[in-house]
């Protein structure tokens, strides 16, 4: 991928995850796989957001895991300022994770009980030596003022806070050991409404002040919209599509980014009124069977006989910085998917000039 | 007071409290609104904000909880759910009164067959013989789009996708026939192009089996396409009621004035930085004596923090709990 003049921070090499199947107590044979990730080829470049949506079961959580070596990826490399992550042991590799940190989707499940908040907060700096008892308790207070959080509240336990008060200590968390890249994964899903948009500042707010990447994992369209720079598209452990925001968002070239653009509510009925969604037939396929060729063939209404379901569609550059994977996308001409009869996703017969939106317009 | 033909349900100062250890929880607080048969309506609060708690004393499922208080009406067709003895509101509830949970992983249980699960209520409420109930449970399972559904009576819960049990639970919901359909949360746990095709299919089957429903959410955007009445609740009280249209385009309350401005839009270009709701949700044991929403307010004034403010009307058929309603209305910039 084009660099566009600036660093990258990240690469992902033909990342593949495959969660073995087993059968049997004593000799556990294996007798499938789950291909949670298949093949998966990304930049993240320094400075940057980039947001990587898809459906549950698509692999965006176990590519972000992957990527800080939390699941030890099956094949592929990762390689985080040049170095290769993957073959990194023991204390190397701990050193390379003070660079890296997640903040995770539920904040009552990732910050122990047990634990006062100064600790939780204080034990990455722990771990990675930094700093005397003085100094981490400063530090400490300081991240915690940094997010919002009272610092004197530092003795206290985790049950004794909100969600977003809790989700903003997990935040310090991930702050303390000053990391340059933080993956957050869906962190706003377990919010209120009414907290989301606190915890969305919040996040742009320190990737300003401390030039922080990040690679923002989301089910949420309009969520990813608002904070990324760069947005990939995951189906079924794969990238069927990257691009910057806008150009994704207002010329998705994918069908199944079409339709899972036109299936976004909108908070206005009389938005809501025009617009239609288009409804893909039947269910996100079993990751441990992926369809044959292209995994979105099983959904797709314009997939071609004989190819689709044959050949896998490679990522490849349609368009300056527009990634695709589909047979049927070039840089002139691409499926356009509108709802049809019972609100079916169809293909829509190419106009005469080209239209200037796929899939959202009846 | 009796309800009239154009009223279904009718909740008149709605009242549930919880003893707890805290102190008494007041999740509901004097909740009253109308629903017209075959109507659409959303409630749409934040979690802990009392609509689940509304849905299920509306059911009659809250009567059974020990540490519950109920009081004020819930009048359906006529009579009223509270002072009923449960042997009547079990005729009522499940028959005439359905609900569609939030999580249909959960909800179904897993060691009944769909078979058994579709034809419970159906023998029970419909006195139909078993037969005809399986004929009936496959006709509606076709109905609410699960392919072959002869073929897939006998499976059990877990042989199905989260989309597909919804649809199951959808087709156990609407088998008698119900005047009212309580949708909590019905697509929270869906992906968005399944949930797309589930809020599709209720609001096609609510105008075929003319049932009213009550879509229970967290989010705008479900209710918007949906719903042509919308309640707005916050701490256990309805803040604003009104047509989807106006309450979506002028709210006339600071709070879903928040609550729209905070939440980014696909259609409306990027901004910068949202507009949040700064502080939190109250503690339903300890509200304050005023509005509840007065600490997160920029219109607050002292008379908020003193005295609870009730529905006003404030224009054809939309109310708001706002004593500042007017400005609001006026056009008073956000400044929070």
């Amino acid at each position: 991928m084009s660099a566009n003049g600036t660093e990258t921070l990240v690469t992902v090499e033909d990342l593949r995850v495959h969660f073995p199947i087993t059968s049997g107590i004593v000799f556990q044979r294996k007798v499938g796989a789950v291909y949670a990730v298949d093949g998966i080829d990304l930049e993240i470049k320094k400075g940057e957001t980039l947001g990587l949506v898809g459906e549950s079961g698509c692999g965006k959580s176990t590519t972000g895991r992957a990527i800080l070596q939390l699941i030890h990826p099956t094949t592929g490399r990762v390689l985080y300022s040049g170095a290769d992550l993957a073959h990194l042991k023991g204390g190397a590799l701990r050193k390379q994770r003070r660079r890296m940190q997640m903040i995770f989707q539920d904040p009552y499940a990732s910050l122990n009980g047990r634990m006062t908040v100064g600790d939780i907060v204080g034990e990455p700096l722990l771990v990675h030596k930094m700093g005397d008892r003085s100094q981490r308790k400063a530090k400490v207070r300081e991240l915690l003022e940094t997010v919002g959080i009272n610092p004197n509240t530092l003795n206290r336990y985790p049950h004794e806070f909100s969600g977003g008060q809790r989700q903003r200590i997990g935040i310090a968390r991930a702050l303390a050991v000053e990391p340059n890249f933080i993956v957050c994964d869906e962190p706003i899903s377990a919010l209120d409404v009414s907290i989301r948009a606190q915890i969305i500042n919040l996040l742009q707010q320190l990737q300003r002040e401390f030039g922080l990447t990040y690679l923002f994992i989301a089910h949420d369209l309009s969520v990813v919209r608002h904070i990324s720079d760069r947005v990939a598209v995951m189906y079924l452990g794969r990238i069927v599509e990257l691009a910057e925001n806008a150009v994704l968002y207002e010329s998705p070239m994918h069908p199944y980014t079409q339709a899972l653009l036109s299936a976004v509510p909108i908070p206005d009925p009389a938005a809501e009124e025009i617009r239609r969604a288009v409804v893909l037939t039947g269910d996100v396929p079993s990751p441990v069977e992926p369809p044959s060729g292209c995994h979105f063939h099983t959904r797709c209404p314009a997939a071609k006989d004989g190819l689709c379901d044959v050949e896998d569609p490679p990522l490849s550059e349609v368009r300056p910085g527009h990634w695709a994977a589909c047979h049927l996308v070039t840089g002139d001409d691409y499926p356009h998917i509108r709802a049809g009869e019972d609100d079916l996703a169809v293909v829509e017969e190419p106009p005469a000039e080209s239209a200037p939106q796929g899939g959202e317009m009846a | 007071m009796g309800v009239d033909g154009n009223t279904l349900l009718r909740l008149t100062d709605l009242t549930v409290d919880f003893a707890s250890q805290e102190g008494i929880v007041h999740a509901v607080d004097k909740v009253s609104f109308d629903v017209a048969p075959g109507e659409l309506v959303g409630l749409v609060g934040e979690s802990g904000c009392g609509k689940s708690v509304t849905a299920t004393a509306i059911l009659g499922l809250t009567r059974m909880v020990k540490n519950a208080t109920i009081t004020g009406k819930i009048e359906f067709e006529g009579s009223d759910l509270v002072a009923l003895p449960e042997d009547k509101v079990r005729h009522i509830r499940g028959r005439d009164i359905s609900m569609i949970f939030q999580d249909p992983v959960t909800s179904l249980n897993p060691v009944l067959t769909i078979e058994r699960l579709m034809t419970e209520g159906l023998e029970l409420h419909l006195r139909l013989s078993h037969s005809d109930a399986v004929k009936r449970a496959i006709e509606l399972l076709g109905e609410v789009g699960i392919p072959k559904a002869a073929g897939r009576i006998k499976d059990y819960p877990h042989q199905f996708s989260g989309g597909m049990r919804q649809r199951v639970m959808i087709a156990i919901a609407l088998s008698c026939n119900p005047k009212l359909l309580l949708a909590d949360e019905p697509t929270t746990a869906l992906d968005v192009t399944i949930q797309a095709q589930i809020l599709r299919l209720m609001k096609q089957l609510s105008r075929e089996y003319n049932a009213a429903v009550i879509v229970i959410t967290h989010d705008l955007g479900v209710v918007a396409g949906m719903c042509q009445r919308i309640l707005v609740m916050y701490a256990g009280r309805i803040v604003e009621s009104g047509p989807a249209k106006p309450l979506f385009h002028h709210p006339h309350h600071p709070y879903t004035v928040g609550l729209l401005r905070s939440v980014p839009r696909l259609d409306e270009p990027r901004k910068e930085t949202l507009q949040s709701i700064e502080g939190l949700p109250p503690d339903l044991a300890h509200l304050p004596p005023g509005c509840s929403f007065a600490p997160r307010c920029w219109l607050a004034t002292e008379e908020c923090w003193q005295t609870v403010p009730e529905l006003f009307p404030t224009d054809e058929g939309h109310h708001s709990a706002c004593f500042h309603r007017d400005a609001l209305i006026a056009g008073a910039e956000m400044s929070a």
